[in-house]
Parts: structure tokens; sequence; C-alpha cells
């Protein structure tokens, strides 16, 4: 299976464990990642503004590009998934977004939001198999592993429809395929501050902090993310539990065989 | 042709701010058959009957036309006045010109001529009408409660007290309902069961009722005053008549790990099992998914133990038929789903529970005797916190549009009850609003502020976080304050909104009830007709109608009683004579007719017809007019136009239709 592929900006400069592991492991779980050409920038935040459109036009010529290949377009950076997900949501049911989008891009056949946009995880999940990739992991990980959603995952569930935004399982589930040990903690779905990191730095220090004593107080040894931005503000943390952060597709490559060692 | 009164009434402004209602007489004056037009402000005041009454009989009217309000408003009144005046009283038309006009448009002008077409509609039609006798048909006198909690059994009592036989019809093993799993009641704080258990009993003994418990009703047929309903009496694998109810079976029974519904599944209960220690009847029923010998074969403790040989596993289910005259619907509610507000941690936290399970929990025969404790650790907790207004008032689809009604006031009886037997408890209230309206409910919110110390945020909350020492932190927010609030709490209580309880859509399509967007089943208006249904015979008791504590409930049920006993003293009901007639001269027998019509009131008959002259033995429709409810199905489905209903006939309908074209 082919899928069309975006990596996102982050993917290619501070979160290349992200980007090089999940094209690795694709390989290993026999399917395969075909980056999109000359993809740009997602925005990284989705407008809010409804008039505003530019800003969603890079998002549109992925989902286009991926329409036209028959493909669907799987992201792994949480943020693009947000962006491009929600993005391809206005084009199938905002008929004024639609409009002006097409308008605008000029495309040879109108784009109505025709390509399924999927998660890697969403991926891992319903088209490979947890359970399939239970059968293929050779270093079973063993180890207590919170799974940290953060917001853009789960949330506007509606549109998203990833999981249950309020009690997730997808990512427990992913780390008992790799042979760790979920644990539970309440804020595992909490916002880690987002870009608020950047002016209110004590705000957001105190969110990453209650990330971390939740999770370290219900025994977990390490947190795994899907987003370079909570990478970004979870180890930012001064808290005394402060716990190490993964990128989901860096223990996947380990359970897989396809790293040495975190 | 006729000679047409019509007659346009303002009621008050509703219509005549809208419609130029003088206009509007002027223009229908020059229809054909309209020999008499007036406005007036209320036609349906004895002032306005008395303008029809006079013009009837002053100018030889023979149909006259009401532009008003609709038909399900005022119909009746006007027919009855017609006929007092010695017209007959089928030859009255309503052209609703107030929900079907005036309520809906702004602009005079375009209300105006829709309001005058409308009546030009009526208009044709009445000229077309011809006098119509209703039927009669018989009443039984007997009336079915479906729902057997403190609605159907106070229903019961009363329908029963003025002299009529009452079945009662309850789906679990006991009456007794959702009050019997309370510990105690607002706002005198007495005792659920010490004033519902008499009750109960008193149902049970009394000598006009019949109480059908673990039964379910199958199937309903007939109209008002003659229904016929098949009662499922669930195998119960115990024989009624045998069994004491000594309890001995229960308590030898191995199988013991069902999740008790009488205790909302904070215990368990054995596979033989009578809901509560005061179950009426007081005779078990074996759950056959749960016990060991129908499941495996093996086992058979119970018939072993029993004494007086009640146990019989071969019982299967039986179907009662029963006539009645009148059915009252009384299923009652249940709380919704909490899972589906994770925010609250329900699912993750055993120290997270509804509202109920609390009810459960503070009752002497709960799964915890009545001490408050957490069902995690069975600790003493120290801080409380309630969370009002779950699932009620949202405005996303995942909960329910309306207040529940009754939350604030048993929120208020749980902090009073928990602040009076453990001091040492502080409890917190998160509240949107409070509200108490109803006699002394206000005076006994504020005891539970002023007198017992519970502190009420307003606010919501945001998340409950379990935490790594087994609390619960809330975090919310107190509006007034303007603050974020992090409590630290031991148990949370959720006030989960209350919706119907899930049987009521098949019940209610059973009986042709109509049912709102919520399962609440509709009456027949919301002011003046509120117990009853409106399909004829139907009536409502209890949250079956909407969210009601037990006074409202009780009274209710005593309301509904009063309208089924109305029409259980009656011998005779007059039958609408707008039913169906098939014209032999037209049908071919094709049975088309008979195959769609839902009440069976179609048969065939082989018989000689004289067809202009020719005279030849045929199968044609014939129409039980007793059965027919006039729904027009059959006419729509004739393929040969033989089919027509009196009062709608074809001829008429299309009459309408071209006047509004004209």
């Amino acid at each position: 299976m082919v899928y069309s592929y975006y990596p996102g900006c982050t993917l290619k400069t501070k979160a290349k464990d992200l980007d090089r592991y999940a094209k690795e492991c694709a390989k290993a779980l026999g399917f395969e990642l075909e980056e999109i050409e000359n993809w740009q920038c997602c925005g990284g935040v989705y407008p809010l503004g409804t008039d505003e459109i530019a800003s969603k036009l890079s998002s549109v010529r992925a989902l286009n590009e991926a329409k036209v290949k028959g493909q669907d377009l799987v992201t792994v950076c949480s943020a693009c998934h947000h962006v491009i997900k929600r993005t391809n949501d206005d084009m199938k049911n905002v008929e004024d977004i639609r409009t002006r989008a097409n308008n605008y891009m000029e495309l040879e056949e109108p784009y109505a939001g025709e390509t399924t946009v999927l998660h890697y995880l969403e991926v891992l999940r319903d088209r490979v198999g947890f359970d399939v990739l239970k059968e293929k992991v050779v270093k079973p990980l063993g180890r207590k592993i919170g799974a940290y959603y953060g917001c853009l995952l789960l949330r506007p569930s509606k549109i998203v429809q990833f999981d249950n935004p309020e009690n997730p399982t997808i990512i427990e589930d992913f780390i008992k395929a790799i042979g760790g040990e979920p644990v539970i903690y309440p804020y595992r779905n909490e916002c880690c501050g987002g870009y608020v990191s950047l002016k209110e730095k004590e705000m957001a220090g105190k969110m990453v902090d209650r990330i971390m004593d939740s999770a370290a107080g219900m025994g977990a040894e390490e947190l795994i993310t899907a987003c370079p931005l909570c990478m970004y503000n979870l180890n930012k943390s001064e808290s005394a539990n402060k716990l190490p952060v993964y990128y989901f597709t860096e223990l996947l490559a380990e359970a897989l065989g396809l790293k040495e060692e975190v | 042709m006729q000679r047409v009164g019509v007659f346009v009434c303002h009621c008050g402004s509703n219509i005549a701010a809208t419609v130029d209602v003088k206009k509007v007489v002027e223009m229908v004056s020059l229809e054909p058959g309209v020999v008499h037009a007036e406005d007036y402000q209320y036609m349906c005041s004895e002032a306005g009957q008395a303008r029809i009454d006079a013009a009837i009989k002053e100018k030889g009217l023979t149909g006259i036309v009401v532009c008003s309000c609709s038909p399900r408003m005022h119909e009746a009144t006007f027919r009855k006045a017609a006929e007092r005046a010695g017209l007959n009283p089928y030859m009255v038309e309503i052209a609703n010109i107030r929900e079907h006009c005036s309520w809906i448009h702004k602009d005079m002008e375009e209300a105006t001529k829709k309001a005058v077409v409308l009546a030009r509609a009526a208009i044709a039609k009445v000229n077309l009408n011809a006098p119509l006798q209703p039927g009669e048909s018989l009443v039984t006198k007997r009336a079915l409660v479906i729902g057997g909690g403190i609605a159907g059994i106070q229903t019961a009592i009363d329908i029963a007290d003025a002299g009529y036989e009452v079945d009662i019809v309850e789906k679990t093993p006991s009456i007794g309902g959702r009050m019997s799993q309370l510990d105690k009641t607002f706002p005198t704080l007495d005792c659920s069961a010490c004033i519902l258990t008499p009750k109960m009993v008193e149902a049970a003994a009394h000598e006009k009722i019949t109480i059908y418990t673990y039964s379910e009703v199958d199937k309903v047929t007939g109209f008002v005053g003659d229904f016929t309903v098949d009662i499922r009496k669930k195998a119960r694998s115990i024989d009624m008549n045998k069994c004491t109810g000594c309890g001995v079976c229960q308590e030898k029974c191995p199988s013991k790990k069902t999740p008790s519904e009488f205790n909302r599944g904070l215990n368990t209960r054995s596979a033989i099992y009578t809901p509560f220690a005061q179950a009426i009847p007081n005779v078990p029923v074996i759950d056959r998914d749960a016990c060991i010998k129908f499941k495996t074969g093996k086992c058979g403790i119970c018939e072993k133990v029993c004494q007086a040989g009640a146990i019989d596993y071969e019982q299967k289910d039986e179907i009662v038929t029963q006539k009645y005259g009148a059915i009252v619907v009384a299923t009652g509610f249940d709380v919704i789903k909490v899972d589906q507000y994770e925010e609250y941690a329900y699912s993750q936290s055993k120290d997270v529970i509804t509202s109920l399970e609390l009810e459960r929990i503070m009752n002497a025969a709960g799964p915890t005797k009545g001490h408050l404790e957490r069902l995690s650790d069975g600790k003493h907790p120290k801080e409380m916190v309630f969370i009002q207004c779950v699932g009620s008032r949202c405005s996303d689809d995942k909960g329910k549009s309306y207040c529940s009604k009754i939350c604030c006031m048993y929120t208020a009886k749980h902090a009073m009850l928990i602040r009076d037997k453990y001091p040492d408890v502080n409890v917190t209230v998160f509240y949107i609003d409070v509200r108490t309206p109803g006699k002394n409910f206000d005076e006994f919110y504020r005891r539970a502020v002023e007198d017992y110390g519970v502190n009420y945020i307003k606010g919501q909350v945001g998340k409950v976080a379990p935490q790594p020492d087994g609390s619960l932190l809330v975090q919310g927010v107190d509006l007034i304050d303007n603050k974020q609030i992090l409590k630290k709490a031991d148990m949370v209580v959720l006030a989960a909104a209350i919706e119907p309880e899930k049987d009521v859509r098949r019940i209610a399509t059973m009986l042709t009830a109509s049912i709102d967007t919520n399962n609440f089943l509709t009456e027949s208006h919301a002011k003046l007709r509120p117990v009853e249904s409106p399909t004829a015979g139907v009536f409502l008791s209890g949250v079956c109608q909407g969210p009601k504590d037990i006074p409202e409930t009780v009274a209710q049920a005593g309301a509904a009683a009063v309208k089924a006993i109305g029409l259980l003293a009656k011998d005779k009901l007059l039958t609408n004579p707008c039913t169906a007639k098939a014209d032999e001269l037209m049908c071919n027998g094709c049975s088309t007719c008979a195959n769609v019509c839902p009440y069976g009131a179609i048969t065939y008959e082989t018989k000689e017809i004289n067809d202009h002259g020719i005279r030849e033995t045929r199968r044609v429709a014939s129409v039980n007019n007793a059965l027919c409810q006039g729904c027009g199905a059959c006419t729509v489905a004739c393929p040969s136009g033989a089919m027509d209903l009196q009062g709608f006939s074809n001829r008429q309908i299309l009459a309408e239709v071209d006047a509004i074209c004209r």
C-alpha cells in the first residue's frame, strides 16, 4: 500500500527522528510513504478567521495532490494533521470556503474534500492493525509509558474523529502493541501550552509541569508524543518529576528492531 | 349549492395584527355559495358562538367556514355551536389562518392573501360536504397501566378506587420503580420506602387491581374504549402460586456475580433473585443468562432447596390477551449514561458516582449498608464535590437540551443529609443555577446553605483528574469570584440528566401515541390537556411525559386516573364518521386497500352487484366502521378509485386544491 505523505516543516528540521523512523517503520510494516512534491508549510495553526483563505491553500494543494494520485494522505505531526484534516472538512462541507479556494487554485477539477486524511497512528490502528504490529515486534519494550496526546490530535472531535477526546485509547493501544505498559494519567489530553510558551513562559511552564507530575505520579517512566511543539514544551519542564519524552515513531522503531537504543 | 356562512376570527391581535380580517370578509363574500360573512374579535367566545348561531338561523345556512386557529384547538367547539343551531356538525370547516398564516408571516398584504386562499379552499370543500352521523361503540370497563412505579401505582389505585378493574404491567420483577431505589425524599426528608411500600401493598391487595410483573406489552390493537392488548408474561421460572418467598433459593444460588440492577451495579446479586427485600410480589425470578442450570444444564440447587417445589425450569413465556377501555402510560425514566462525559472521569474512577448511585450508598439496605464510603478503598470521605447539570441543559447534541428539574433539589438533599450525619465531611456543589420552584423547596435549599454550611459555587467543572494518591482533583471555575478553582475531593457525585425509559419509543409506536425528539410522550395540549395523549384513550402519568419530582408525579397520576375514569364511566362512545367507504360498483376486489390498512378494518365479501342493470357476483371490499380510523391510506392505494373517505373525499380535496390554485 502506498500513501501520499505530508511530513511538514518541523520534521525536516527539529523533528527529523519523527520523520525518519516513520518512513523506515512503514517499510517494515509493509506500506510506503510517498512524499508529496513541493509541499508547503501547513501554517502550523488552523486559521479560525472565516474570511481567511490564503493560509488554507497549502493544505488544499497537498490534499489535491493526493487526490490526483488516488492515494490517502498520511501525516505524522499533530499540528499538520489538525490543520489539514480541518481544512479538508471545510472543503467538503463549507461551500463558501470551497468555492473561494477553488476559484483561487484554478485546478483542472475542483477539489471538494475527496481525499481521506489519516494520521500515522490511524494507519497503524485501522489499516495495519495493532494485532499485526504486535506480531512484527522483535523487541517488546516492557517499560511503563505514558501517552501524551495533547489537544490537536483529539479536538474538535467531531471533525478530526480521531478518538474519544476525554478518554482516548489509541496511543495506549499502540503502547500495548509494541510491548510497553501504558500508564493512564488524567492530564494526557490537556494542552501543553502550545505557542503560549513564546510569550508567557511561566504559564506554559506550569502547564507542562502539571502534565509531568501527573504522569510521573501515576508511574510513567517516559512519555511519547506525536507533536514537535508538545515535545518542545515538555522538554522545557522544570518539574522534579520531569520524564524523558520521545516521538512515538522512535519507540516504534525500537520495538521493530530498527533502532539500537533510545 | 350550499348556503355558506364565513366567520373570520381576530383572535385578539393573534390574527388581526397580521391579517386584514375586513379584507378577508370582503373577498370571501364574492365566493360561490357564500351568503353571509362577518368578522369578530373572539369567535370561540360565547358572544362569537351566538353570532354563528344567529346567522345559521337567520340566513338559513347549510354550511359554515370558520377562519380561525388550528382545528385541533377549536373544531369541536364550532361543531357543537353549529349542532346547537340545528346544523349537522360535519357541515363545519375550519380555515386555519393562525398557525398556518398569521403566526408564521410578517407581511400583512401577503398574509391576507394567503388567508383568503385558505378560506376559499375551505369554502370549496364545505360546498361538497354532506351531513355525517357518528356511530356508537361500547366501552370496555377496564384500564391498563403500563409501568409499576409510583406513577403507575397511584394511577391504578385511583382508578380501582372508583370501582374499575385495572391491570398494571411492569417489566421488572417487582413494582416500585425508581422511587424504591431512593433513600430519602425532598423536601420533608421522609424515607422513600416508608411512604412507597404501603402504596405497593395497597395496590397488590386491591381487589380491583391485577399486577403483571416481569411482563411486557407485546401488541396493542383497537381504539379508544375498545383496545385489545397482548401482555407477555416472561418466563419467571418460578410457579407464583407455589412460591412462599422464603428466600432460601437466593441464599443457596452459587451464581452470585451478576451486577445488581437495583443497586445500579454497585454490588452483585444471585441468578435467582428478587430485586429488593420489600419486592412485590415477593417471588424471585431466574435470570436465565446468569443461571448455571440454564447455561450448562448442571446445578439445579434452587430446585433442591425449594420446600414448596416452586422452581420450574421448563416455564415458558405466556401471552395474556385482555380488552381495555383506557390505557395509561407510566413508563418513567432512567438516568443517562455518564460515560460520555469522560472529563468527569466516571469510567476512570470508582469514586466518581451518579446521584442515583449515592442514593443506594446512603440507603441502609444498599451495598454499603448506608455508610458513606469510597467505593475504591472503603474509606470515609472528607471532601465531597457535587456537579450539577451533567448532561442537562446542553447546547450540543451530546446531552439533553432540557432541565431535568429534580437535580437541584436532590443535590441539596444529599448535601444536607451528609452534613447532618457526618459533620466532618465538607460538601461543595458546583451549579449553573439553583432552581427550586415548588412548595417549601427554596426554604429547603437555603437550609442546606445557611444551617448546614454547604458550599455552593456558581460555575461549571471542566475536569476531574484522578490523582496518584487516590484523591480526585476537581478543576472548575467560580463565576462570581471570577477565578479558577482547584479542589481536592475524595468523592465526586454527578447529577446526571434523566431521560425517558428506553422502552418508551416501542410502546408509543404500538399505541400510535406521539413522542417528542427527547422521547418524552407528547400531551394533547401543553396547557389544557397535559395528561392526555393526542391518541384518544391513551393517558400519561409521570416522567414519561416530562421531568417531574414525586409530588408532581403523584398529582399527575391522579389526573390521568380521573381522565381514564371519565372515559370508563361512559357506556358508549360516539365514533368518528369520517371513515373509508368502498364504492362497490368500482371495486375490483384487488385487496390493495386491505394490505395497506394499518387497523385491519377492511375485509372482503362476495356479493351480487347490480352494475347498471347487469347483475353479477363479485368480490368487493367492505370497511368496518368501528375499526377504521379514517387515515386515508386505502383511498390513496386504491387503483380504481373505489375507496373514498367520508368527509374527506377525493372530490372534496381536489376542490380545495383547485380553489388554492385558482
